[in-house]
C-alpha cells in the first residue's frame, strides 16, 4: 500500500509539516511518496528527497501550480490517485483548501484533522473544538486525509530520494490569482515554533502587542493572538490561534490577557507547558495553565522582558 | 442573481459537549443547538449582497432532522426569502450533504453560494469543497472579503501567511471565515414574518442521493486532561520555574 503525501512548501522552502506528515504516513502504508506541486519548485523537491522513508518524490513544476489553486491542485493529485491506497496533506489553509476536492472527485469523504492512526483504515480526529475525540475507521477504497501535523513528529533526514517529473497541468479557467498579502515576520512561523506567546483583548490595542514581540525576540518565540484581538484589529489574521485558526502545540505557550474560550483553549491545549497571565483570578485560562500568574499584564511583561 | 445559503444546526458555541458514558457519541440531550456561527455569517453576507441589489433572492436550505427548520426559519428572520428542508433521520456525512446541495444547485442554478467554512460540531470544513467540485463551480474559501462585480466575484481569502485575492467567475461557491462580517439580530417583527415564508421539504430519494455512511465512529472519548497547574506569585517565581523546573527556557 504506497502513501501520496501532498508536500507544504512556498516554492522555496519545504515546510516542517511535510516531515511530520511523512512520519504519520509510514503508520498508514509501507510506501511513502511525496508530490511537490507548485512552480519553480526543484529546490523544495531535493528538500523533500532528503526526507527518510520517502521512497520517491514527484514534482509538478508548472506555472499553473504556482498558488496551488485549489481547482488546479485538486485534479493534479485527483490524476494520480490511482496508484494509492491513502492520500494526505496537512490541515492547513492549502490543504484545507483543496483535499476536499480531490475526495469529491474520488467519491470518498475526506478525514480531516487526524491526530492518530490506529491502522490503515482507522483513525483519531478530534470532533466539537476538541472536547471530544472520535476513533473513526473508513471503508472507502482511498483516504483522503488532512493530518494535524502538531500531532505527529517530524520524520528524520538524510535520505536521497528519486525526484521524478509530472508532466500533467491541470489549468482552470474559473479561477484567477489576483493578489497576496504575505505577513512579513523574522520570528518562526507559529507552526514550528518551539515557543509561542500569545495576546487577547486584554492588551488594548496594536501597539502593546511590542510588549510581547520584545519577548519573543529574546525567547525565539513566535507571536499569536486569540480571535477577540484578530477581530480588533490588533494583529493580522494568520495570527489567531483556535479552533478556526492555527492549532499549535509547542514546548511553551505564554497566554496574556486572554480569556481562555473553548475556541482558543482548542488551539494550543497540547502545548507542552501552558503559562497564563491575566488579572483575573477566575479566568479559564488558568485550568489548563501548568503556571499561572495573576497580574495586569502592563505591569508583567515588562518585568519579564528584564528578567530574560 | 439568487444565492444558495446552506445552514447547519449544532450546538451552541458557548455549550462546552460532554461526551456520553458508553463512549458512543457525544451527549446533546437538551444542550442549546443553534445555527452554526459561519452559517450566520453565511446569511448576513447574502443579505448584504441582496441589500446592495446584488442578489434578487436568498434561498437557505437545510439538511438534516425535522429540528432543523427552527434554523431554516432563524435564517428567514434575518433576510432568506424561502427555504429549502431536506429531511433525513441523522445528519449525514459531509460528501452526502454535498451531494444534495449539489442537486439543489442544479435545480435551483443559484450566481453564488455561501456556506459556512466550517460546522463547529465535525469541525469538518470540506462541504463547501466538495460542493464546488462537484459542480464544477470555482471556490473561494475562508472569505474575509466578497466583492461582485458582474460576472466575476472578488474574493479575499483568510491562509495561513496572511491574505490572498482570488477572481472567481460566476457561478462559484464562497465558503465564510469570521472577519467577513458581523451578523445582524433578528427582530421581532421579522421573527413573526418568517413564519410566513415559504419552506419547502424534500428528501435524499427524491434527490436521488444515497445517504450509506463510509465512516463508522468506533467510539468518541473526553480529550486527555491537563493536570491542574499552580498559581505563582511574581515573575520572578514563574521565570525561575520555567528555567529550574519546566526546563522550557
Ligand atoms: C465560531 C467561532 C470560532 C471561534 N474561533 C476562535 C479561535 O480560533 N481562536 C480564538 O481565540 N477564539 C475563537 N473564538 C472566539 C472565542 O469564543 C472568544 O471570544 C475569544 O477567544 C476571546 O478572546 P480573548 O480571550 O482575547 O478576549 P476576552 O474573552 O475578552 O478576554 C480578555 C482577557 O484579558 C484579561 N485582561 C484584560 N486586561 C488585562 C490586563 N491589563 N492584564 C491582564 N489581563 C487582562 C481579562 O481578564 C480577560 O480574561 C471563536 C468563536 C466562535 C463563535
Ligand atoms: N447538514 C447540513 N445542512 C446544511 N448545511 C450544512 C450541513 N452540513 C454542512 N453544511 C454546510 O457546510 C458548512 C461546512 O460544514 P463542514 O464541512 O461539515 O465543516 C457548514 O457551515 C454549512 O454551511
Amino acid at each position: 500500500m504506497a502513501v501520496l503525501v501532498y508536500a507544504e512548501h512556498n516554492n522555496h522552502q519545504l515546510k516542517s509539516e511535510t516531515h511530520k506528515l511523512v512520519n504519520a504516513a509510514t503508520k498508514m502504508g509501507d510506501t511513502v511518496h511525496v508530490l511537490v506541486a507548485g512552480a519553480n519548485c526543484a529546490g523544495v523537491a531535493a528538500q523533500a528527497s532528503e526526507i527518510a522513508g520517502v521512497a520517491a518524490v514527484l514534482v509538478a513544476d508548472n506555472a499553473v501550480y504556482e498558488h496551488q489553486l485549489a481547482e488546479n491542485t485538486a485534479e493534479l493529485v485527483h490524476s494520480l490517485a490511482g496508484d494509492y491506497s491513502h492520500i494526505i496533506a496537512a490541515a492547513t489553509t492549502t490543504g484545507k483548501n483543496f483535499m476536499p476536492r480531490v475526495a469529491a472527485l474520488l467519491d470518498v469523504v475526506q478525514l480531516s484533522d487526524v491526530i492518530a492512526v490506529e491502522s490503515a483504515d482507522t483513525f483519531v480526529r478530534p470532533i466539537y473544538a476538541g472536547n471530544a475525540i472520535a476513533t473513526v475507521q473508513s471503508s472507502d477504497p482511498v483516504k483522503v486525509i488532512t493530518v494535524r501535523a502538531s500531532a505527529f513528529d517530524a520524520a528524520a533526514t538524510g535520505n536521497s530520494a528519486p525526484v521524478s517529473i509530472v508532466d500533467a497541468v491541470f489549468e482552470n479557467k474559473m479561477s484567477a490569482f489576483v493578489r497576496e498579502e504575505v505577513t512579513k515576520s523574522d520570528r518562526p512561523e507559529l507552526t514550528a515554533a518551539n515557543i509561542i506567546i500569545s495576546g487577547g483583548r486584554g492588551m488594548q490595542d496594536g501597539e502593546h502587542f511590542a510588549m510581547l514581540e520584545r519577548i519573543a525576540d529574546k525567547l525565539g518565540a513566535a507571536v499569536g493572538a486569540s480571535r477577540a484581538a484578530v477581530d480588533a484589529g490588533f494583529v493580522p489574521n494568520d495570527m489567531q490561534v483556535g479552533q478556526t485558526g492555527k492549532i499549535v502545540a509547542p514546548q511553551l505557550y505564554i497566554a496574556v490577557g486572554i480569556s481562555g474560550a473553548i475556541q482558543h483553549l482548542a488551539g494550543m491545549k497540547d502545548s507542552k507547558v501552558i503559562v497564563a497571565i491575566n488579572k483575573d483570578p477566575e479566568a479559564a485560562i488558568f485550568q489548563v495553565a501548568d503556571y499561572g500568574l495573576v497580574a495586569d499584564l502592563f505591569e508583567a511583561l515588562p518585568e519579564i522582558e528584564a528578567g530574560l | 442573481m439568487k444565492i444558495l445559503v446552506p445552514v447547519k444546526r449544532v450546538i451552541d458555541y458557548n455549550v462546552k459537549v460532554r461526551v456520553k458514558s458508553d463512549q458512543s457519541d457525544v451527549d446533546l440531550t437538551n444542550a442549546k443547538m443553534s445555527m452554526n456561527p459561519f452559517c450566520e455569517i453565511a446569511v448576513e453576507e447574502a443579505v448584504r449582497l441582496k441589500e446592495k441589489g446584488v442578489a434578487t433572492e436568498i434561498i437557505a436550505v437545510t439538511v438534516g432532522p425535522k429540528a432543523c427548520q427552527e434554523q431554516i426559519r432563524n435564517a428567514m428572520a434575518l433576510g432568506a426569502d424561502r427555504g429549502i428542508h431536506v429531511e433525513c433521520e441523522s445528519f449525514p456525512e459531509s460528501l452526502q450533504v454535498a451531494k444534495l446541495l449539489a442537486k439543489l444547485v442544479e435545480l435551483e442554478q443559484p450566481g453564488l453560494v455561501i456556506i459556512g467554512k466550517q460546522a463547529i460540531d465535525s469541525d469538518n470544513n470540506q462541504t463547501g469543497q466538495m460542493l464546488a467540485a462537484l459542480t464544477g463551480m470555482p471556490q473561494g474559501t475562508f472569505a474575509s472579503e466578497v466583492v461582485v462585480e458582474g460576472e466575476h466575484a472578488l474574493v479575499t481569502r483568510e491562509v495561513d501567511g496572511g491574505l490572498q485575492t482570488l477572481k472567481l467567475t460566476l457561478p462559484a461557491v464562497v465558503s465564510t471565515d469570521l472577519r467577513l462580517n458581523e451578523p445582524r439580530y433578528a427582530k421581532l417583527p421579522d421573527i413573526m414574518k418568517a413564519k410566513r415564508k415559504p419552506l419547502d421539504v424534500k428528501t435524499a430519494d427524491e434527490l436521488g442521493v444515497d445517504l450509506t455512511p463510509r465512516v463508522t465512529t468506533l467510539k468518541v472519548t473526553p480529550p486527555p486532561t491537563r493536570e491542574a497547574g499552580i498559581k505563582v506569585n511574581s515573575v520572578e517565581e514563574l521565570l525561575s520555574k520555567l528555567r529550574d523546573e519546566a526546563k522550557v527556557i
